[in-house]
C-alpha cells in the first residue's frame, strides 16, 4: 500500500493545476477543490489504519533507497496529523464554498482561491509525511507561499499592512531554517532525518546545541512560541474568516509537528528540555495575558491559539513518553477547537456586523443556535470536563506530575491560570456578544467607535476591494455590485470618519445560510466527538508517543529493513 | 572539510547587508535585502560543500564535488525567485493603495499608543486614489 502515500501529496497539486485552469468554471472549480480534498481525507485515514496495524510506512521516492533519495515516512504520529488535517480543510472548504454561494457575501473568494487552498493542502500534508529535512523546507516554503496568497487575499490596504508582517517573519523563519539544513549538511554530510538521528551523536556538543538551536527557532516562529509569537495576533485575523480558520488550525500545528520531530527524533536527548519549559510557561501566561486584554474577538482567538501552543510546547519540553502523547492528543484537540472557533467568530461577525466585543450585543436573541455552537467549543478549550480540552491537559498535568521537578509544577501552576484566564476571556465574549441585550451594546457602541476605530474597519473594508477587483479584471460583468459598494470602501477606510456610519449599517438582521451553519455545526460535533473517541485517541496518540520513545525505530524503518 | 575564505567573507557580508535592509521600514529595501540574504544562504549552502572539485558527470569519480548542495542551491534560488515574484507584486499594490512604500501602522498599535505621530493626514487623498484605481 505504500502508493498511497505521494498521493497526499500529488492529487492536491494536480488538483491545483486543473483547479487553476478552469478559473473561469467557479463550479467545476468548487468540485474538484472538495473531490480532491476527499480523496486525501480517504487516503488519510487509510494510512492511520493501516500504520497502526503494520508499522511504519516508507517510499523511497523514484526508487533511490534511503541514504540518496528521497524517504516519505508515515508514522502514527504522521498518520493521526494528516487525518485530523485533511478533515480540518475539508470542514473550511465547505465552510468558504458556504461563504461564497451566499449571495452579497463580501468576502465572496476570488477565482484564485481554490487552487491556491489546494496548494497550501498539498504542503500542510507534504510536511507530515516528509523524511527528509530539505524536503520538509520544500513543504514548509509550499504551503507558506500558498498562505502568503491567501492572507492578502483581495489586496485591500488591511491585509496588504498585515500581510508584509506575516510575510516577512515567514521570511526570516525560513531562511534560518535553510541555514540550519546548510549547517547540518556540513556537519552530518546528510539531510535524511534517519541518517541526522545516527550521525548527529557524534558530532560535538556545541555543535549540536547550536544546530538544535536553530532548528528550534526556525520552528518556533512557525509554531508561534512565546518570544516569536508577536507576528500572528498581528496579521492572522485581518484574513477571510476560512482563511484564518484554516491557519490558525493547522500552520502553527505544523511547526509543532517539526518541534515534536526534531526532539524525539533528530534531537532525543534532554538538551533543551528546561529551556522548552520555560518557553511553554511564558508562551502561556503572555497568550493568555494578551487575549484577555483585546476586544475584538478574533484578535482574542488569535491569543488564545499562542497561549496554547504553550500546553504542546510543554507535552515536548517533558521528554517522556506521556508528556509527548498528551502533546500529540492536544495537538489534535487544538486543531479542532481552534478551527471551530474561527469558524464561529466568522459567523458572529455575519450576525452582528462587526468582531469587536464593544459593539456586538443580543446575538442570543438573534441566534440562539449560533450561541451554542459558540459556547461548547469555548467551554472545550478552557478545559471543562466533559470535552476533549479537559482531558487533554489532564493528560499533560498528569505527565508533568509524573516528571515531578520544581519546573514541571511551575508549568502545571502556569497551565492551570491559563485554563481558568482562557476561559475568562471566552466567557467575556459571551457576556458581551451573547449575553448582552443589543440596546446596552448600542449605548455602549459611540464610545468604543471613537475608541478604537480599527475594530469596524476590518469586516466591512475588504469586501469591496475584492469584488471590485474580479469585476474590474477578471472582466466579469458585474458592475452594479462595484457601484453599489465603493461608498463603503471610501468610507470604511477613513478610520477618522467612517466608524459610525459603518457600523449603522451593519445587518442587524442577516439571516445566517443554512450551509455555513451546518458546516459549522458538523466542526462542533467534530470537537464533541473527540470526547467520545477520547479513548480510542488518547490510545492512539500514546502508541504514537511510544514509537517516537527512541529514535531507533524510525530509522530502522527508514534506513534498515527495505521492503 | 576545507572551507575557501572567500567565500565566508562574501556570506558574511551579504548576510550582515541583507539583515539590516530587512529592518529597514521601506519595503522595497525589505526585498532588497531579503534577496540578499537568499545569496548568503547559497553560498552557505556551497560552503558547506567542501572544497572545489571535478564537475559530478564524467568518467572518473576520483575527486568530484559534492553535487547535492548545489541541487538544495538551485531548489532555494527557485523558491527565493517565486517569492520576490511575490514580493514586487504586493509592494505594487501596496503602492496602489496608499503611495507609500512603507509598512503602515498597525492600528491596534497606533491606538494603544495613540500620542504618537500617525502618518493619518494624507489619508483622505489616498482613498480616493485606491477608491479611483478599485472602480476604474
Amino acid at each position: 500500500m505504500t502508493w498511497l502515500v505521494p498521493l497526499l501529496v500529488l492529487v492536491p497539486l494536480l488538483g491545483a493545476a486543473v483547479a487553476l485552469g478552469l478559473l473561469r468554471h467557479q463550479k467545476l472549480q468548487r468540485a474538484i477543490t472538495v473531490v480532491v480534498l476527499v480523496v486525501a481525507l480517504a487516503v488519510a485515514a487509510t494510512l492511520m489504519v493501516l500504520v497502526d496495524h503494520h508499522g511504519t510506512i516508507v517510499v523511497q521516492v523514484g526508487g533511490w533507497d534511503a541514504p540518496y533519495g528521497i524517504s516519505l515516512v508515515v508514522d502514527r504520529l504522521s498518520a493521526l496529523l494528516l487525518t485530523v488535517s485533511a478533515s480540518v480543510l475539508l470542514i473550511v472548504l465547505l465552510f468558504s464554498i458556504g461563504q461564497g454561494l451566499a449571495a452579497d457575501d463580501g468576502e465572496a473568494p476570488v477565482t484564485i482561491f481554490y487552487p491556491t487552498y489546494l496548494v497550501l493542502a498539498a504542503g500542510v500534508l507534504d510536511s507530515f509525511i516528509a523524511g527528509d529535512l530539505f524536503n520538509l523546507y520544500v513543504a514548509f516554503e509550499m504551503l507558506l507561499v500558498a498562505s502568503y496568497v491567501l492572507i492578502t487575499l483581495g489586496g485591500s490596504e488591511q491585509r496588504v499592512r498585515a500581510g508584509t508582517t506575516y510575510i516577512v517573519t515567514s521570511l526570516i523563519a525560513s531562511a534560518i531554517f535553510l541555514a540550519a539544513i546548510g549547517l547540518v549538511y556540513g556537519a552530518t554530510g546528510t539531510v535524511n532525518i534517519a541518517q541526522i538521528s545516527e550521525r548527529v551523536a557524534e558530532l560535538p556538543e556545541h555543535v549540536q546545541l547550536l544546530l538544535h538551536t536553530m532548528l528550534l527557532i526556525g520552528f518556533g516562529i512557525k509554531a508561534a512560541v512565546f518570544p516569536l509569537a508577536f507576528w500572528l495576533p498581528d496579521s492572522y485575523p485581518t484574513a477571510p474568516a476560512p482563511v484564518t480558520a484554516v491557519f490558525a488550525g493547522l500552520l502553527t500545528k505544523v511547526g509543532i509537528y517539526a518541534i515534536i520531530r526534531l526532539e524525539t527524533v533528530i534531537f532525543p536527548g534532554p538538551q533543551l528540555n528546561t529551556v522548552l519549559l520555560v518557553v511553554a510557561v511564558l508562551t502561556m501566561v503572555v497568550g493568555v495575558l494578551g487575549a484577555v486584554s483585546q476586544t475584538d474577538v478574533k484578535r482574542l482567538l488569535s491569543f488564545t491559539l499562542i497561549s496554547h501552543i504553550g500546553f504542546m510546547v510543554m507535552g515536548v519540553g517533558l521528554g517522556t513518553v506521556t508528556g509527548t502523547a498528551a502533546a500529540v492528543f492536544y495537538t489534535v484537540h487544538h486543531i479542532v477547537v481552534q478551527t471551530t472557533l474561527f469558524l464561529v467568530s466568522g459567523l458572529m461577525e455575519r450576525v452582528g456586523g462587526t468582531t469587536s466585543t464593544r459593539s456586538l450585543g443580543g446575538l442570543l436573541k438573534a441566534a440562539p443556535l449560533l450561541a451554542a455552537l459558540y459556547l461548547i467549543p469555548a467551554f472545550n478549550l478552557g478545559g471543562i470536563p466533559p470535552f476533549s480540552g479537559f482531558i487533554g491537559k489532564l493528560g499533560l498535568f498528569r505527565a508533568a506530575a509524573e516528571d515531578g521537578s520544581p519546573m514541571a509544577y511551575v508549568t502545571i501552576a502556569a497551565g492551570v491560570v491559563t485554563s481558568l484566564l482562557t476561559l475568562y476571556a471566552l466567557m467575556r465574549v459571551w457576556d458581551a456578544a451573547f449575553w448582552r441585550p443589543k440596546p446596552a451594546a448600542e449605548a455602549a457602541a459611540p464610545h468604543a467607535t471613537t475608541a478604537e476605530p480599527h475594530a469596524h474597519l476590518r469586516s466591512p473594508e475588504p469586501a469591496p476591494l475584492t469584488v471590485s477587483e474580479e469585476t474590474g479584471e477578471a472582466f466579469h460583468p458585474g458592475g452594479s455590485v462595484t457601484v453599489t459598494d465603493a461608498p463603503h470602501a471610501s468610507s470604511a477606510s477613513r478610520p477618522t470618519t467612517g466608524s459610525t456610519a459603518t457600523v449603522g449599517e451593519a445587518p442587524t438582521t442577516v439571516r445566517l445560510p443554512p450551509m455555513l451553519v451546518g458546516v459549522t455545526t458538523v466542526a462542533v460535533l467534530g470537537s464533541v466527538a473527540l470526547t467520545v473517541v477520547a479513548g480510542p485517541l488518547y490510545g492512539y496518540a500514546t502508541r504514537a508517543a511510544e514509537s517516537l520513545e527512541s529514535p531507533d525505530r524510525y530509522v530502522q524503518a527508514v534506513l534498515g529493513g527495505d521492503r | 572539510m576545507t572551507v575557501t575564505l572567500v567565500l565566508v567573507i562574501a556570506m558574511a557580508v551579504l548576510f550582515s547587508c541583507g539583515v539590516y535592509l530587512l529592518l529597514e521600514r521601506s519595503l522595497t529595501r525589505m526585498l532588497l535585502g531579503f534577496l540578499l540574504l537568499g545569496n548568503a544562504l547559497n553560498l552557505l549552502l556551497l560552503v558547506m560543500s567542501g572544497a572545489a572539485g571535478n564537475p559530478p558527470i564524467g568518467k572518473s569519480a576520483e575527486g568530484i564535488t559534492d553535487p547535492l548542495p548545489q541541487a538544495f542551491a538551485l531548489t532555494a534560488i527557485v523558491i527565493t525567485f517565486a517569492v520576490s515574484a511575490f514580493l514586487l507584486a504586493l509592494i505594487h499594490r501596496s503602492w496602489q493603495l496608499s503611495r507609500a512604500d512603507e509598512v503602515e501602522v498597525d492600528e491596534a498599535d497606533a491606538a494603544i499608543g495613540r500620542d504618537r505621530d500617525e502618518p493619518a493626514d494624507e489619508d483622505p487623498e489616498t482613498t480616493t486614489d485606491a477608491e479611483q484605481e478599485a472602480t476604474r
